[in-house]
């Protein structure tokens, strides 16, 4: 952590100054009228006035069956959506990161560059390259799967309500692989010589190494990465919106709270939107991901050990 | 870095300032979510009106569908949407006129162009005001390939037992998939599914006012069948039909890999760029022969009027022509299977979109159940029979449980059903 | 390194994962940009095969150039993600350097005010953006944009940042303040150089969004002048969705910009990697 400065002055300038530029365009453009719409929250729309109703729209977020089935339904999604990220997404990059780390391997450069392409690339084309793909009349998936004699385990994944969710989950992790494994990356390359050359003279190498030194060494930015999965994650919409549309189809068995929150916020074919619950769907993440932030800021990484190199 | 920064800021800046510039001729702008017209537009329709309007330039700015109604919403909010809108029929262009955002048309007196049937999905609940001028309707029913309904001996279906002898010749036969649809999407199983067939069942406007007034239930028998008709297709379908989606069916049946696709008629000028076979088109089979023929003749688009619009009068001037004849011959034949709504007599030329057309002599016209009235609370209909039509086909759900599902949210909010 | 073990078994270990991983994620981007040179007919029937002379037909492509602007959208692409990554990334590091070098009152309400926006989609605020910039007459400009991305980019720019920024020494900063240099000096000249590593990570992170963002250019700069290469692309999508060889086509052109973008900048990426390392 940083040391107090060393000397008291009366007014240090300097941090406002460092601040203001960011605080001013941050606040202007981004909160003030987010604010503006999380207040929607605790209004009704009546004969074109807003009317305060305290948090009776939660109370039916909640306690209507209408909504809260909805509701519950996309947070457990979520949860589904964010473990399967983190359970295949973060391993695979790590994994990826210290293969690339590994002194004196060959085409490097080509490696890095080409697995980061998919993170890159714009949902829209993510989203129909998949479909396609997995598309049981184009035949690409099923075709490759004959190839190594596994025709039987293809099915209609995306139209299916077992598999669906996990399948677009499995393309989020195909797409943003990348971002773990260049941080990590990053990470493992700033651990100094004197450390690793000081393990290896005590013997430890290899898979030990990896596990008792540089693990050890690189977790704060595996807290970096796993709060930034969260984030992402909780407020994931794109990706579920260009592969399964605004219903989240089948059946709704993917439908994440970015979906639900579009649909109602905005509207959708013959549903009229709705200012007033969208904000409190909106109300109802921000909690949600503030807790799981809070969790991180709060409970995890002060027990991180950083070092200073 | 920072002299690319300063290029950057000067390149933004002149792009600030060079939008003012404009002054002799009016420009309107149309939002519209017709993008698969924008050339027709371009190269027909904005031309025609330009020639007899030279004063006037006109700029059709369509954005996709999906976000069209989002992009809209707070365009208009905002006050920085074009001077005329694209309606979608019934509530979604309703709470528009409202919110005070689309003007009352009702004294234009190219309204009297129009029957009271066709001002119906653009008119307050009380008829009393009319908001958009109407433009187009889309008529559902089946398109086939005509080339191998011939290679295989078989002639368009009249009723629900030829239907189905048919599609068991063309599976026998295996050259091609019977039903070219997916449930992917979800849309097409209501739309091109439950909606398409369900009128001969429920008797068109009979069953459709019926639920409207309460005095019949989705859990009835005429709401249930055509469920029970849709859970029989899946065996018709393609390989994988639950991961096939909306242009993948489009695809297969242009490609002339299948023999029937459940269609609306605005598919007609896209497919016959693209098929190079005959296609002919027959209404949903009647269950019995003799039967009244129902068909879903859906009122689609209409154009209205910015309240906020600053070129009130160059925008009056072109509604006033989207609602003259001119404008319905031009409209009909660059975009055939949008059949004019105006009650002048307009000449057809594409023989596929005629032949549709011609279903309006010997059947009885409907529209999709869900849209008017039945679509305006939570949980919303039109996205529930979404859901529900594409469980049935998938078989995860029976027609009986769709069915009491669909009732249950409409019962949900729905007085006249709470009995 | 010397005793570093680079056994023969275990390079070839790697470089099988890592090969495999390779053709793994250029596998889609392989497939869309072989059929888009492809006729329709070959597309659906022969997905995997290379255009052949039978099959190779750029149809798609004519079609799509048609129309649009596509060099237009590609410049104002351009112009929008390097300014607003400007002003992130410089905006982001100077919020970050005060927040994790200084002791002040209300520093952690200070981190935790900046990191809101990471929390909300900033999609939600439409509206009342869309009316700011309606009343400042930026609408349909790439002002517009750019202030939209920079306020979007900075709380996980400061957020990232300021993590790195604490992992710096000390005792070189202090060095500095002992030889008379300014705060000021100090973040330029010191901290700056050691931070470009993660610069370089949050550039990518930020550029990304910006680049591929569909919304805000639909709902703030819809018009023709100032359209970006995306919501061209989505256009063509939403206009030729029955017609595949355009649609690719569309496809290869949206992603062939950006490949080119992330080839020339990822030296850049690499290079601020390894010269950040202590190496």
């Amino acid at each position: 952590m940083a040391e107090p400065t060393p000397e008291r002055r009366p007014v240090r300038w300097h941090i406002a100054v460092f601040l203001a530029p960011a605080v001013i365009v941050y606040t202007l453009v981004m909160i003030l009228p987010l604010a503006g719409t999380l207040d929607l929250a605790l209004y009704r729309t009546v004969d074109k006035a807003q009317h305060f109703v305290g948090i009776a729209n939660f109370s039916k977020l909640f306690g209507d069956p209408n909504w809260s089935g909805h509701f519950w339904n996309a947070l457990g999604n979520n949860f589904w959506f964010f473990i399967v990220n983190m359970a295949v997404q973060n391993p695979i990059g790590i994994a990826l990161a210290a293969l690339l780390s590994s002194p004196r391997l060959r085409m490097k450069t080509f490696y890095r560059t080409a697995i980061f392409i998919p993170t890159i690339l714009s949902f829209v084309i993510v989203g129909f390259v998949w479909k396609l793909i997995l598309s049981p009349l184009w035949g690409i998936a099923p075709d490759l799967l004959k190839m190594v004699g596994l025709r039987h385990w293809f099915a209609p994944w995306l139209g299916d309500p077992h598999y669906a969710l996990t399948t677009v989950a499995l393309i989020s992790v195909w797409q943003f692989v990348g971002i773990p494994m260049m941080l990590i990356y990053a990470a493992l390359l700033s651990i100094p010589d004197e450390v690793i050359e000081a393990a290896e003279m005590d013997g430890v190498t290899g898979m030990s190494q990896f596990w008792k030194i540089k693990l050890p060494l690189i977790l704060p930015s595996i807290g970096i990465i796993s709060i930034l999965t969260f984030v992402g994650n909780f407020n994931a919409f794109d990706l579920i919106y260009v592969a399964q549309g605004a219903l989240a189809g089948p059946d709704y068995s993917t439908d994440i709270l970015g979906t639900f929150l579009y649909r109602t916020f905005f509207g959708f074919q013959l549903q009229l939107g709705d200012p007033n619950m969208g904000a409190t769907i909106a109300t109802a993440m921000f909690g949600i991901i503030l807790v799981g932030v809070c969790i991180y800021l709060f409970g995890i990484q002060r027990r991180l050990r950083r070092y200073q190199f | 870095m920072k002299y690319r920064t300063l290029t950057g800021l000067l390149l933004a800046g002149s792009l600030l300032g060079g939008t003012a510039a404009m002054a002799a001729t009016t420009t309107i702008t149309i939002e519209s979510w017709r993008n698969d017209d924008l050339t027709v537009w371009q190269q027909k329709i904005i031309p025609a009106f330009e020639k007899s309007h030279p004063d006037i330039k006109v700029v059709f700015a369509p954005s996709a569908p999906t976000e069209y109604n989002a992009a809209l919403n707070s365009k208009l909010e905002a006050g920085t949407a074009g001077d005329l809108i694209t309606c979608r029929p019934f509530d979604a262009s309703l709470a528009l006129f409202q919110k005070g955002q689309l003007a009352d048309l009702s004294s234009m007196k190219e309204m009297a162009n129009f029957s009271d049937v066709a001002k119906a999905a653009w008119q307050t609940d009380d008829g009393k005001h009319t908001f958009c001028v109407p433009m187009a309707s889309v008529i559902h029913g089946f398109i086939y390939n005509k080339d191998a309904f011939t290679k295989l001996g078989i002639t368009p279906p009249k009723t629900v037992d030829e239907f189905y002898a048919d599609l068991d010749k063309i599976k026998k036969d295996g050259t091609y998939v019977p039903l070219a649809m997916g449930t992917h999407d979800q849309w097409e199983a209501a739309t091109m599914g439950y909606e398409n067939i369900g009128p001969d069942y429920w008797k068109g406007e009979e069953g459709r006012k019926a639920i409207i007034a309460g005095t019949q239930k989705l859990t009835d028998p005429q709401w249930v069948e055509p469920f029970k008709q849709l859970a029989k297709w899946a065996p018709y379908m393609g390989d994988g039909f639950k991961a096939q989606t909306y242009p993948d069916s489009q695809n297969m049946f242009t490609l002339g890999r299948a023999a029937i696709y459940p269609a609306g008629s605005w598919e007609i000028s896209g497919f016959e760029k693209q098929a190079n076979f005959k296609m002919g088109a027959f209404p949903a089979p009647v269950p019995k022969a003799g039967d009244t023929c129902y068909i879903s003749d859906q009122p689609d688009h209409a154009m209205g009027l910015n309240a906020a619009s600053k070129h009130k009068q160059a925008a009056m001037t072109f509604l006033e022509w989207v609602g003259s004849t001119e404008f319905a011959q031009i409209y009909g034949n660059s975009l055939p299977g949008f059949f004019p709504l105006i009650n002048k007599p307009v000449k057809i030329d594409d023989p596929l979109a005629n032949e549709m057309l011609g279903w309006r002599k010997d059947c009885k016209s409907t529209m999709r159940y869900t849209y008017q009235i039945l679509s305006r609370g939570t949980p919303n209909l039109e996205n529930a029979l979404w859901a529900a039509s594409a469980n049935v086909i998938n078989g995860t759900q029976t027609p009986e449980a769709a069915a009491a599902s669909l009732q249950k949210d409409l019962a949900a909010w729905y007085k006249p059903q709470q009995h | 390194m010397s005793q570093a073990r680079t056994s023969i078994p275990r390079s070839v270990a790697a470089h099988a994962v890592l090969l495999t991983y390779t053709v793994i994620a250029l596998f889609p981007v392989f497939v869309i940009v072989i059929n888009s040179m492809k006729s329709r007919r070959a597309i659906f029937g022969h997905p995997l095969a290379l255009p052949s002379t039978k099959t190779f037909d750029l149809i798609g492509f004519r079609t799509v150039l048609q129309q649009g602007d596509f060099l237009l959208y590609f410049q104002n692409s351009l112009i929008v993600t390097v300014v607003s990554l400007f002003f992130v990334l410089l905006f982001g590091a100077m919020a970050a350097f005060a927040l994790s070098e200084y002791r002040f009152k209300g520093n952690m309400l200070m981190g935790l005010y900046l990191a809101l926006g990471i929390m909300i989609p900033i999609r939600l605020g439409t509206v009342a953006i869309l009316q700011m910039m309606a009343a400042t007459h930026l609408v349909n400009t790439l002002l517009a944009l750019i202030l939209v991305y920079t306020a979007q980019g900075l709380p996980l720019a400061t957020f990232i940042l300021s993590e790195f920024m604490k992992s710096i020494s000390d005792d070189l900063k202090n060095a500095g303040r002992i030889d008379g240099l300014s705060e000021y000096r100090i973040f330029f000249t010191l901290v700056l150089p050691l931070v470009r590593p993660a610069m370089a990570t949050v550039a990518v992170f930020t550029m990304i969004p910006i680049w591929n963002d569909l919304w805000f250019p639909l709902i703030l700069a819809p018009a023709e002048a100032t359209k970006t290469v995306t919501l061209g692309a989505q256009m063509f999508i939403g206009q030729f969705v029955t017609d595949w060889n355009a649609v690719l086509a569309s496809l290869s052109l949206a992603i062939l910009p950006v490949l080119v973008l992330y080839l020339v900048f990822s030296r850049q990426l690499i290079r601020g990697i390894t010269a950040g390392a202590v190496k």
